[in-house]
């Protein structure tokens, strides 16, 4: 399968969509693109396993190399392997939502749909790239989006929240430039990742460039204390900006933890790997306690992120097989369940214009549609057995418990004990607005979803179902992939 | 006589335009609209002339010296001020002498091409002079305004002085390695005290024309009192020449002591790019706010030339290129805003996106390339000269310079909220724009978003330069 598809049909869109002349053909050629793009997540999930079952065990499959900057050694090299396909899939899955439950949004509607694409565009970029130039050009391609959509179409003090998310990401941005400099020179001008990832790198620059692209990339993902942006950001957002954000955005940094600073600078990776894991520690427990405090749904959603997230950055500072595979899981169910989330609550927030707790109650009389899909996510997000969350987070844990020394231990246990607090928060937060009786007799007219709503939300519940009961598949993909990145850090 | 013809037509056909406008202009004389259209013209015609017939080679004794590199960087002046004759033509066809304009301009325009050409401390001097004075005189052209004559004044005091440290400078190297031909002062060079002093008088004559800190006190006062024309003409086209001699100079000349400018450059890049930076953050006039915002792209320029090597050449040739598309874009519609409304102020362009959406995403996609964000031009323009910065790896000061990038981002932001974001009451009104207005706009426009990704310029740049 051709990669560059799946740059060309965001790209095609996009253009398609500043092209049309009202709002109707701007949210029907967005929707055909994004039913497209996911068709072509799963075609290239067929084709990759296909290859896989043929045996073809390269690392990197589909590659394709142009070159962009012949003089300074850089070049559109595309490839993927497991990790890549799984996190293309969760853009597409997410993308499709976002444009669904965006259908009626009034202002500057063709604008919107556009900067929403070309952050898609950034993802899709990112994940499939194998040069390290390439994939900061997609990676930082977001900014300018990010920026607008969280400025003019959010809520609340949005422009300081819009302001300080493109302002903290392009603090870490500048890490990973530096960090990526680096790299270029000391492997002899290159910025090829599988050039990089054979060159054997001094372990006294290894400890030097990894805080740099581990903080970095760490920023995108909430790495704590560098977490602040995500609970203003998501939570000024548009439903579709948010669910972008937590769903996808967050993720290349995760992705770029993992691929770029662990895979590259794997000694760098064992001095750092306790503070990584004191670290998610402190995000995932101080995540859980933060939401307790919330009483704004999208607040809550924003700091059980920052815990979530934890999970992955632990499962990457523990340097095993199993908990690296659980991290890539976490991000998967995360992406699935936060963008979820996101959409109920913009669906809750579109029909009572609060989004306090406190001000609902009982709406699952009104709205048993969306209020069942928020007991799902929030079911999920606990870590019920058959839904995406246990899997992910059951890996992690699994994987950290094979390190057996004390600190290991001590901070798994540690962060397990967080699932406890977000039973609590979650259980308390559907209570409030599902639960009891209609508090506010306004919200008696209120309508249930609507098909576009219903259809996004369907999809994203498929998905989270789909690891929950069946992870075998996603295991199978992540594993291999998993296992290369260990066979580097082991030193084979 | 056909060597002449052919190294110097650059210079020739410059030479041939400012006669005919003065041939124009004592004869019957023309109006306004046919004139600037004519100009124009020849300005385009005097672009696309660059491309052809490029040689090497050097005249009049080794004083003039010209290659396709070269060539080259004369070709992005000139389409500079291709750009400018198009984008200020509201301004420019008010001004009751609109034909000495041009001939003042392409007088400078001229100057600039023979510095970039010179080989010869002599004829450096002198052709810096030319690239200065007729621009003190375009700085006080809006007549009526005391702010004009006063930047003109100012200006036109700071170089004077420049250029006496410059031309003491000049005569320290010359006594002590008892040439002034920039092919043989190298030779000459040894390091010593007084040569170091030379060396130092040189610099700060070239921080002044750059406006590097601390030389940049000026800049700011001559761009507000300006009109926008002379402006932009003023932080691009002069910016981006006396950059490129300074390189010449630098790796030619100085290269014996490059251990002692590299340490110059450095601090000083940093010094620039911060104090331009924190200056621009709290600046309401937009002229002021893009002056300072350039103060703190020279650091960056600086970045990429303290690498010393060809890479360093490339990289500030392709700034240059893209800076000329991002700025001018800037400055174009800072002049049709100012042009039709009169307002200058940050803040009153608020809620310029409801009315003029054309505007609005041309100014954003400049001030995004000038912040560095891709997938504009000035994404790869900035990170090629961190880049070539970097390979002394001198990883902090490359960490200084892409943290310097956030600082400049929020103040880059700041306008793009006003435009984008920020409610008003009385924004500016819907502007008609003229159709030379709007195709300047648009050229920069696809330059901002087309040069980056069409990475045969850069490649071109860099085999012009790996040739010397």
């Amino acid at each position: 399968m051709n990669l560059l598809l799946l740059i060309g049909a965001p790209l095609l869109t996009a253009v398609a969509v500043l092209l049309s002349r009202n709002k109707a053909q701007v949210k029907w050629i967005s929707l055909v693109g994004s039913v497209a793009q996911l068709a072509l997540a799963f075609a290239l999930l067929y084709a990759f396993r296909q290859e896989r079952a043929q045996n073809n065990m390269s690392q990197m499959l589909f590659e394709l190399n142009y070159k962009l900057f012949d003089s300074l050694n850089i070049n559109f090299h595309f490839g993927v392997d497991g990790i890549s396909v799984a996190m293309i899939l969760l853009t597409s899955f997410v993308v499709i939502a976002g444009v669904l439950v965006s259908w009626n949004i009034e202002k500057m509607t063709k604008e919107f749909y556009f900067l929403l694409i070309l952050l898609a565009l950034g993802a899709y970029g990112f994940f499939i790239s194998l040069d390290l130039f390439i994939l900061f050009f997609f990676l930082e391609i977001s900014v300018i989006p990010k920026y607008l959509l969280i400025g003019i179409w959010g809520s609340g003090k949005k422009e300081y929240s819009a302001n300080k998310l493109a302002l903290m990401l392009m603090g870490g941005s500048a890490l990973i430039l530096v960090g990526m400099l680096g790299l270029y020179f000391t492997a002899g001008h290159s910025f090829d990742i599988m050039t990089l990832s054979k060159t054997s790198i001094p372990a006294n620059i290894q400890n030097l460039l990894f805080p740099l692209l581990f903080v970095g990339f760490g920023v995108f993902t909430a790495l704590f204390p560098l977490h602040t942006w995500v609970p203003d950001g998501h939570s000024s957002a548009p439903t579709a900006g948010s669910m972008f954000l937590a769903g996808i955005s967050m993720k290349l940094g995760g992705y770029g933890c993992l691929r770029i600073a662990t895979y590259l600078l794997p000694e760098g990776a064992k001095e750092y790997a306790n503070i990584i894991i004191i670290l998610s520690a402190i995000a995932i427990l101080y995540g859980a306690f933060a939401t307790m405090m919330q009483k704004d749904l999208k607040y809550i959603n924003a700091y059980s992120s920052v815990s979530h997230v934890g999970f992955s950055l632990l499962g990457i500072g523990m340097l095993t097989q199993t908990a690296i595979t659980g991290a890539l899981m976490q991000m998967v169910s995360h992406g699935l369940m936060t963008a979820l989330f996101f959409a109920v609550i913009g669906m809750i927030y579109d029909r009572t214009h609060t989004r306090m707790t406190n001000e609902m109650g009982g709406l699952m009389k009104v709205m048993p549609f969306i209020t069942t899909v928020f007991f799902i996510v929030g079911l999920c997000s606990l870590g019920l057995p058959g839904l995406s969350g246990f899997v992910a987070e059951m890996t992690v844990f699994m994987g950290s418990w094979e390190n057996s020394d004390a600190f290991h231990r001590i901070a798994t246990i540690a962060a397990a004990m967080s699932i406890v607090v977000t039973a609590v928060y979650i259980l308390r937060a559907i209570g409030q607005t599902a639960m009891g009786p209609i508090t506010n007799t306004s919200h008696l007219q209120l309508k249930d979803a609507a098909w576009n709503e219903k259809l996004a939300a369907i999809i994203l519940v498929a998905g989270i179902i789909a690891i929950g009961i069946a992870p075998g598949w996603l295991n199978d993909l992540l594993r291999p992939a998993a296992e290369e990145i260990m066979n580097r850090i082991a030193g084979k | 006589m056909n060597e002449f013809l052919t190294l110097m037509k650059s210079e020739l056909v410059v030479t041939a335009i400012i006669f005919l406008l003065l041939f124009i202009k004592i004869g019957k004389g023309m109006k306004n609209d046919s004139l600037l259209s004519l100009v124009q013209v020849l300005l385009l015609v005097n672009f696309i002339a660059g491309f052809f017939l490029n040689s090497t080679g050097n005249l009049f004794g080794d004083m003039f010296y010209t290659n396709p590199l070269i060539a080259f960087q004369k070709n992005i002046l000139s389409l500079g001020v291709y750009l400018i004759s198009l984008l200020c033509a509201d301004w420019l066809k008010k001004t009751q002498h609109l034909a000495e304009f041009f001939m003042l301009m392409l007088s400078a325009l001229l100057g600039m091409f023979l510095m970039i050409s010179s080989n010869n401390l002599l004829i450096f001097y002198l052709a810096l002079e030319l690239a200065t004075i007729p621009v003190a005189a375009m700085a006080n052209f809006d007549l009526d305004k005391k702010r004009s004559s006063e930047g003109a004044m100012k200006m036109i005091l700071s170089s004077a002085f420049s250029s006496g440290i410059l031309l003491f400078g000049i005569s320290l190297l010359y006594g002590t390695t008892g040439t002034i031909s920039f092919s043989e002062i190298a030779a000459q060079l040894d390091g010593s005290s007084v040569q170091i002093l030379a060396f130092v008088f040189l610099f700060t004559a070239f921080a002044f024309k750059l406006s590097i800190v601390p030389f940049h006190l000026w800049t700011a006062d001559v761009y507000e009192g300006s009109p926008i024309a002379v402006t932009s003409f003023l932080s691009v086209i002069s910016k981006g020449s006396v950059a490129f001699i300074f390189i010449t100079v630098l790796y030619k000349v100085f290269q014996p002591m490059q251990d002692v400018w590299y340490t110059m450059l450095v601090i000083l890049a940093v010094a620039t790019m911060v104090i331009g930076n924190l200056f621009a953050l709290r600046q309401q006039n937009i002229k002021r706010f893009l002056a300072f915002s350039s103060i703190a792209q020279v650091g960056f320029i600086l970045v990429g030339i303290s690498s010393n090597d060809y890479m360093g050449i490339t990289a500030v040739v392709y700034f240059v290129l893209i800076y000329v598309f991002s700025n001018l874009a800037a400055f174009g519609v800072a002049s049709v805003i100012s042009e039709h409304s009169g307002k200058e102020n940050i803040d009153e362009y608020k809620g310029l996106y409801k009315t003029n959406p054309f505007l609005s995403w041309i100014l954003a996609l400049a001030l995004f390339s000038l912040a560095g964000i891709p997938p504009t031009a000035g994404f790869f323009g900035k990170l090629f000269l961190l880049t070539a910065g970097g390979a002394k790896a001198a990883y902090w000061f490359i960490t200084v310079a892409a943290l310097n990038m956030i600082i400049s981002l929020y103040y880059y932001l700041r306008v793009v909220r006003a435009m984008f974001m920020d409610k008003n009451d009385n924004p500016v009104g819907k502007i008609k724009i003229s159709p030379s207005v709007k195709l300047a706009l648009l050229i920069c426009g696809a330059g901002i978003v087309l040069i980056g990704l069409l990475s045969w310029v850069y490649d071109h740049i860099h085999t012009l330069s790996f040739k010397l």
